[in-house]
C-alpha cells in the first residue's frame, strides 16, 4: 500500500519537479536566466492576530544566483526570522495528501464482511542540489538588519519608495520582473515590508545541506493574507499553491475568493489505483474549470490529533512547535508531551492561480468549524477467488457497480466513458447493459 | 374580482418580493453553490425567530400577528450565519427578533435584526462566521440581476441607502486602487462579493431601520460605506460593511431627531395609511 500514497506524492513532485518555488515573494535573478515560478508550499500557523509563516523553498537549477524578495505584512526585526526543517512541511504535505482506500470484496458465498485497508505513506520527495550566493553590498535603501540564519543571508529593508528597493536590486544585478514596481509600491503603500534572502554559499557548505531549507517568518498582524501579486509577475503559466493552515478553533478560508470541497468519498474504477496521480490531476483541472479557474479548494480539514484512514501520522507536538504552533506545549513550561498535539486544526487549500483569475492577494478568515473532510477515494475489488455457490447475482451486482464506478470516474475527471471502460476488468469479460442508452438501442437487438 | 383586488394590495408590500429573491438566493446557495447550510439550523432559525415574533407581539399587546419580517430574518441569517452549533442558530434568531422590541426610539427600532444578531455571535463566540467569499464571482452577476430586480419590483422605494452605500463604496476601492497604483482588476473584484451585495440590497436598505428622509439616507448609506472601508481596509479587520452598520445605526434616531419624516410602513393600503402605527413589523 505505500505505493498509493507514493503516487500522491509523484504527482506533487511532478508538479514541482521542473520548477521554480514562488515563495510568496519574487525571485530575482542575476544576468538573464529564465525563470518562473509554478508550484509553492505555505505554512500558515495563526492565533489571534499571531502569525508564523514558513515558505517552502524547493527551486532547482543553478541557483547560486537567485534571491528571494519576501513581503510581510508588517514591520519586522531579525529575531522573527527563522529557518525551518523541510522534513516538516513533507510530513504535512503527508498527512494531508487526498488518499485512495482500497475494499476487497469477500468471498460472496460466505457472509459479508467488509474490511478496509488503510493506505500508508511513505513521503518520498527529490533532493535538489542548490547553491546560492551572497549578493553585493548595498546602496540606494535602508537595510534595517543584516545577518546570517541557518544558510541564509537576510536583509531587512525599510524603503519608503518603491523606486528605492527597486534601484537596490538593480544596483546589486538582480533582474526585477517587469511590473514588480508598482506592486511594491502598491505594498509600501499599504505598509508592508521586504526582506531579501540569499543563500550564503560557506555556511551551507558548513551545514551540510544540499538543499534550501525553508524560510520562517513570526508576526503579529490583523491582516490574515498571503501575498501572491509578486509570485504571479515572473509566472509564465498558472501556479500551483498549496496553503496549510494550522490553528486553534477551526477550519480556515478564503474570504475573498469562493473555497470549495474537492469532490470526496467517491467510488472509482480499480485502475485508478496505478494511475492515481492522472485520475487525482485530471480531477482538480475539471474542478479547476468549473469555478471558471477562481476557486480555492479544499482538500483537507482535519483535527490534528488524529485520522482515518493515515495517509501519514499526525504531527507530533515538536513537529507542530517547530512549525509556529506556539500556543501547545510551551517548550519554556518544559511540557511537550510526547505523540499527537490537542487543540490543533489543519486545514489544506489547493489553488491554481494566475493574474487574471487571482488579482488579488489572498485574505483568510478562521472559521468555527471542525466538521473533519478529506479528499478520499475508493477502490473496490470484487471477489475473483473459488466460490461453492451460484454466484449469478453477486456477479451482475458487481458489474452494475463496476459501471457506475466508470461514470463517477468520467464525470470526476471529464474523460471519455468509452476509454474508462475498455479498461475495466468487468467480471465475465461483458459491461452491464448501460441504462442511460436510448431505449431504441435495445429495441430490435 | 374583490379577492382579487385584496391580492393586488398585498402584494404592493415589498416584503413579498423581498421574500421571494431571498429564497430565491437561498435556494440556489444551497443547490448549486453547496453552501453547506445545516437543515438543523434553518429550522432552528426559521422556528425560533417565529416563536419569539409572536410572544413579544402578545407582550406589547399587538393583535395582528404578522410574520413576514420575522421570515425575512430568517432568510437573511439563514444565508449569511454560519455556526455548526444549533444553540448559537437560535440564539442568533432569538436576538434578532428581540432586539426589535427591546431596542426602540422612537417608534422605531434601532438596529436591524440579522445584523444585530451576527454582530453579536461575531462577538461572543468563535463558533460563528460569516462565509463572506462563498458566492464566488460566477454567480455574481446572476445575483446583482436578482438585486436589481428586486429594486424595480418595489419600485425604489427608499433604496437611497442602498444606492449610495454602493456608490461611495465603490468610490472608495477605486479610489484606493489608484492611490496605490493597482490594476482596476482589485476593485472590481473587491465589489464582486455576494455578501457584499446581499449586505447592500437587504440588510442596510432595511426601510424600518433606516433614516426617515431621504437626503438623510443618502449621507447615512455613505457613512456606513467609509466606516465599513476604514474596518476592512484601514485595521484590516474582516465583514466590514456588517459591523460599520451596527456602528452607525445608533446615529440613525439622531437624524431623525433632526430631519423631519415619515416612518416607513410596509404595506401602503389606504386604510393602514390613515391608521397611526403602533405596531412592530
Amino acid at each position: 500500500m505505500r505505493f498509493l500514497i507514493t503516487a500522491t506524492v509523484t504527482m506533487l513532485t511532478i508538479a514541482l519537479a521542473t520548477t521554480a518555488q514562488a515563495f510568496c515573494g519574487f525571485y530575482v535573478a542575476k544576468a538573464d536566466t529564465s525563470l518562473f515560478n509554478r508550484a509553492s508550499q505555505v505554512v500558515l500557523v495563526r492565533d489571534d492576530n499571531r502569525t508564523v509563516i514558513t515558505m517552502a523553498n524547493d527551486f532547482q537549477g543553478d541557483v547560486k544566483d537567485f534571491a528571494v524578495v519576501v513581503p510581510v505584512p508588517t514591520f519586522i526585526q531579525r529575531e522573527q526570522i527563522n529557518v525551518a526543517d523541510r522534513a516538516l512541511i513533507e510530513h504535512l504535505d503527508a498527512y494531508t495528501a487526498p488518499r485512495l482506500v482500497e475494499y476487497h470484496d469477500p468471498d460472496p458465498c460466505i457472509r459479508y464482511d467488509m474490511r478496509m485497508s488503510k493506505s500508508m505513506n511513505d513521503a518520498a520527495r527529490p533532493s535538489a542540489t542548490q547553491e546560492l550566493d551572497a549578493a553585493g553590498r548595498s546602496t540606494g535603501v535602508t537595510i534595517e538588519a543584516s545577518y546570517t540564519v541557518g544558510e541564509y543571508d537576510i536583509l531587512i529593508l525599510s524603503a519608503e519608495e518603491s523606486s528605492g528597493l527597486i534601484r537596490w536590486l538593480g544596483e546589486n544585478n538582480y533582474r526585477i520582473p517587469e511590473g514588480a514596481d508598482s506592486v511594491i509600491a502598491s505594498y509600501l503603500k499599504q505598509d508592508m515590508r521586504f526582506f531579501v534572502a540569499k543563500v550564503n554559499l560557506s555556511e551551507q557548505t558548513k551545514l551540510g545541506y544540499s538543499y534550501l531549507r525553508p524560510l520562517q517568518v513570526a508576526y503579529e498582524s490583523n491582516r490574515f493574507m498571503l501575498p501572491i501579486r509578486l509570485g504571479t509577475l515572473n509566472a509564465k503559466d498558472k501556479q500551483e499553491l498549496y496553503v496549510y493552515a494550522l490553528t486553534r478553533t477551526g477550519r480556515v478560508e478564503t474570504t475573498n475568493y469562493r473555497t470549495v470541497k474537492l469532490p470526496s468519498n467517491n467510488e472509482v474504477p480499480e485502475f485508478v489505483q496505478a494511475g492515481f496521480a492522472d485520475f487525482y490531476r485530471a480531477m482538480f483541472e475539471k474542478q479547476t474549470i468549473k469555478e471558471n479557474g477562481r476557486g480555492v479548494f479544499l482538500e483537507y480539514a482535519w483535527d490534528m490529533s488524529w485520522c482515518d484512514p493515515c495517509a501519514a501520522d499526525p504531527l507530533s507536538a515538536d513537529e507542530l512547535r517547530r512549525l509556529g504552533v506556539f500556543w501547545t506545549n510551551d517548550p519554556s513550561q518544559g511540557r511537550i508531551a510526547p505523540g499527537p498535539a490537542q487543540n490543533v486544526f489543519v486545514t489544506r487549500l489547493h489553488l491554481r492561480y494566475d493574474r487574471d483569475h487571482f488579482p488579488e492577494d489572498l485574505m483568510f478568515q478562521e472559521t468555527g468549524d471542525r466538521q473533519n473532510f478529506q479528499g478520499r477515494y475508493v477502490i473496490r475489488h470484487p471477489w475473483t477467488g473459488a466460490t461453492s455457490c451460484d454466484t449469478t447475482q453477486y456477479r451482475a451486482a458487481v458489474r452494475e457497480r463496476q459501471d457506475r464506478e466508470a461514470q463517477t470516474l468520467a464525470s470526476l475527471t471529464g474523460w471519455s466513458i468509452e476509454d474508462i471502460r475498455q479498461k475495466i476488468p468487468y467480471l465475465d469479460g461483458t459491461a452491464p447493459q448501460a441504462e442511460n442508452d436510448p431505449w431504441w438501442k435495445r429495441l430490435w437487438r | 374580482m374583490r379577492a382579487f383586488a385584496r391580492y393586488l394590495t398585498c402584494l404592493r408590500d415589498p416584503r413579498y418580493y423581498q421574500i421571494m429573491v431571498l429564497s430565491l438566493l437561498l435556494g440556489y446557495g444551497i443547490v448549486i453553490l453547496d453552501f453547506g447550510i445545516r437543515w438543523q439550523n434553518a429550522v432552528a432559525i426559521f422556528g425560533t425567530a417565529q416563536v419569539v415574533q409572536l410572544l413579544a407581539m402578545r407582550a406589547t399587546g399587538q393583535r395582528r400577528f404578522d410574520p413576514l419580517s420575522a421570515l425575512i430574518t430568517s432568510i437573511s441569517l439563514t444565508l449569511l450565519l454560519r455556526t455548526d452549533e444549533i444553540s448559537l442558530a437560535i440564539l442568533a434568531a432569538c436576538i434578532a427578533i428581540a432586539s426589535k422590541f427591546l431596542v426602540r426610539i422612537r417608534g422605531k427600532h434601532v438596529f436591524n435584526p440579522a445584523n444585530a444578531a451576527l454582530v453579536f455571535l461575531l462577538l461572543i463566540s468563535d463558533s460563528a462566521w460569516i462565509s463572506s467569499g462563498q458566492w464566488g464571482s460566477a454567480a455574481i452577476a446572476a445575483f446583482a440581476l436578482a438585486c436589481l430586480g428586486f429594486l424595480v419590483l418595489t419600485r425604489a422605494k427608499r433604496a437611497e441607502t442602498t444606492i449610495a452605500f454602493l456608490l461611495a463604496y465603490s468610490l472608495l476601492l477605486f479610489g484606493r486602487a489608484i492611490w496605490l497604483g493597482d490594476p482596476m482588476s482589485i476593485p472590481l473584484h473587491q465589489m464582486q462579493n455576494g455578501a457584499l451585495l446581499l449586505f447592500a440590497f437587504f440588510m442596510i436598505s432595511d426601510p424600518k431601520t433606516a433614516p426617515n428622509t431621504a437626503t438623510a439616507r443618502v449621507a447615512f448609506g455613505a457613512f456606513v460605506a467609509s466606516i465599513a472601508y476604514v474596518i476592512q481596509f484601514v485595521i484590516y479587520e474582516p465583514n466590514g460593511p456588517i459591523l460599520a452598520l451596527i456602528i452607525s445605526a445608533p446615529l440613525v434616531p439622531l437624524i431623525d431627531a433632526i430631519s423631519r419624516g415619515r416612518i416607513y410602513q410596509w404595506d401602503h393600503s389606504a386604510e393602514d395609511a390613515a391608521r397611526p402605527i403602533k405596531g412592530v413589523y
